[in-house]
């Protein structure tokens, strides 16, 4: 189906090149809005739609966008399908929207959708770049699905609002752990992943910039 | 169609492409994002107004988990008040009416006396819708809107009152942008509970409910009329105060609800 190249733009921001736990882009977002699983999918999805729209109808025009002023016509693009993302959800989804507030809005800042738009968009054509943009996106929202699933299960004991592990305020045996409500947590919980991730792939291990130096003094003399 | 080529043709960093493009992009995204607006605001309204109901169930206490929103609401009436006479008025009675949005328009408005503006919101509509909770004019609850200045932004809510028009049944913002945290936590459930039974007024008819600096001492003589304060939220705990004394006392529902009194006596 899909050729070698297709395969590798789509799949390898998912581990691989990982926006949020490689390139430690958007972890503003990840961290606030991870509270619960529903409204981390809704977020991821949002992002998602955002950035593979972006990067198609920033890559449709590249050829005709003047230099002096690219960054302020991707930001006009982001910006308008931010909205429209935003009028969308709260016309079907306006519980969760509300709960997002100004999240979706902070969208339009997301170093992820402006990043991609620079370093991919301008430069491909506009099907590879919206696979591109579906890539990234769902490398983020994987990351924020994990984190929203551990977030909510371990600090309400529930997924997407039902109850897995009863909590004690409601009469059950587990204590909730409040920490996973606060933001701090998911600083935590990616900072894990990251380790995870490169212990697992030893390729994203970064060269350190320099070396503490080990020599003792007596060896010196 | 010809004109617009040969603009396209141009070398993309001269002036007369740059300022093409620029307008070019403004329009269609502007286009498509008042098409979006425009299009789905039914919906949306529709949203909003279902979000007010189940606002005002919640201050009510009337709102069970599970509960359908329109059936719990069949038991709640709307009216209108004119603020100022303090009567039940049918003006605005059958239509849609936004009393926020009425503040702003000087026909249906009155400027509040800088001195007097406690709650630092300018202006206030001469009329306001209040709920009823319960059949005719025998209610169990009644419901007011509120708002006024916190640290960062206006706070819009209700207040309920019970049917001896003193007593606190609940408080509840639906609109704020205070700090998350500190301000925000007027969100915070164990802080709302704390409103029911609090009294608004002592027995001379003066507002007295304030939000105290720290925890409410129950053996003081206050304990009635004090809420907790929010930690490190000094300014919203004040703004929900000054809120409060402004639209109980006579600048907002205290005449209103003086002419109840008397109804009731």
């Amino acid at each position: 189906m899909m050729d070698a190249d297709t395969k590798k733009v789509v799949f390898d921001p998912l581990v691989d090149n990982n926006p949020i736990t490689l390139q430690i882009l958007g972890i503003c977002s990840a961290l606030a809005v991870t509270t619960t699983l529903a409204a981390s999918l809704l977020m991821a999805v949002a992002l998602t739609t955002v950035v593979a729209c972006s990067n198609a109808s920033i890559s449709l025009i590249r050829n005709h966008v003047p230099s002096s002023i690219r960054i302020i016509v991707q930001m006009t693009i982001i910006a308008s399908l931010v909205i429209v993302v935003d009028q969308l959800l709260k016309a079907f989804a306006y519980d969760v929207a509300k709960s997002l507030s100004v999240f979706v809005g902070l969208i339009i800042t997301n170093c992820i959708v402006l990043g991609r738009a620079e370093a991919f968009a301008m430069k491909n054509p506009p099907m590879i770049s919206m696979l591109d943009g579906l890539g990234n996106g769902l490398g983020y929202s994987l990351v924020l699905i994990v984190v929203g699933t551990v977030r909510e299960l371990f600090g309400s004991g529930t997924l997407l609002g039902y109850t897995i592990l009863p909590s004690v305020n409601d009469g059950g045996w587990y204590y909730t752990n409040g920490m996973m409500l606060l933001p701090p947590s998911a600083f935590f919980i990616i900072g894990l992943m990251i380790w995870g991730i490169r212990s697992w792939k030893t390729a994203q291990i970064e060269k350190a910039e320099f070396r503490i130096s080990d020599a003792h003094s007596s060896e010196v003399l | 169609m010809a004109r617009f080529k040969s603009v396209m043709a141009l070398p993309n960093d001269s002036t007369k492409k740059t300022l093409a493009v620029a307008v070019v992009m403004c329009l269609a995204c502007s286009i498509v994002v008042a098409g979006a607006a425009v299009m789905l605001r039914p919906l949306q309204s529709a949203n909003a107004a279902l979000d007010r109901k189940r606002n005002i169930l919640a201050v009510a206490g009337l709102l069970q988990p599970g509960q359908d929103v329109e059936e719990a609401f069949a038991n709640v009436q709307r009216r209108m008040v004119d603020l100022e006479t303090g009567e039940f008025t049918d003006k605005f009675m059958d239509v849609e009416y936004d009393q926020y949005v009425a503040a702003r328009d000087p026909e249906l408005s009155v400027a509040i006396p800088g001195d007097e503006d406690i709650a630092g919101i300018g202006r206030k509509a001469r009329y306001s819708e209040v709920y009823l909770v319960g059949e005719g004019d025998d209610f169990t609850q009644i419901i007011l809107p509120v708002n006024g200045l916190g640290l960062w932004s206006t706070l819009y809510g209700f207040v309920s009152l019970d049917q001896d028009l003193k007593t606190i049944q609940g408080l509840k913002f639906y609109d704020h942008a205070e700090t998350p945290g500190l301000g925000g936590e007027v969100d915070n459930l164990d802080w709302q509970a704390q409103w029911k039974g609090k009294l608004a007024y002592d027995d001379s008819g003066e507002v007295r409910i304030q939000v105290i600096k720290g925890v409410v001492d129950e053996n003081s003589a206050d304990a009635a009329f004090s809420v907790d304060g929010l930690a490190g939220a000094s300014l919203t705990s004040r703004g929900v105060s000054q809120l409060l004394r402004f639209w109980l006392d006579e600048q907002g529902f205290g005449t209103f609800l003086e002419n109840l009194r008397q109804q009731g006596a």
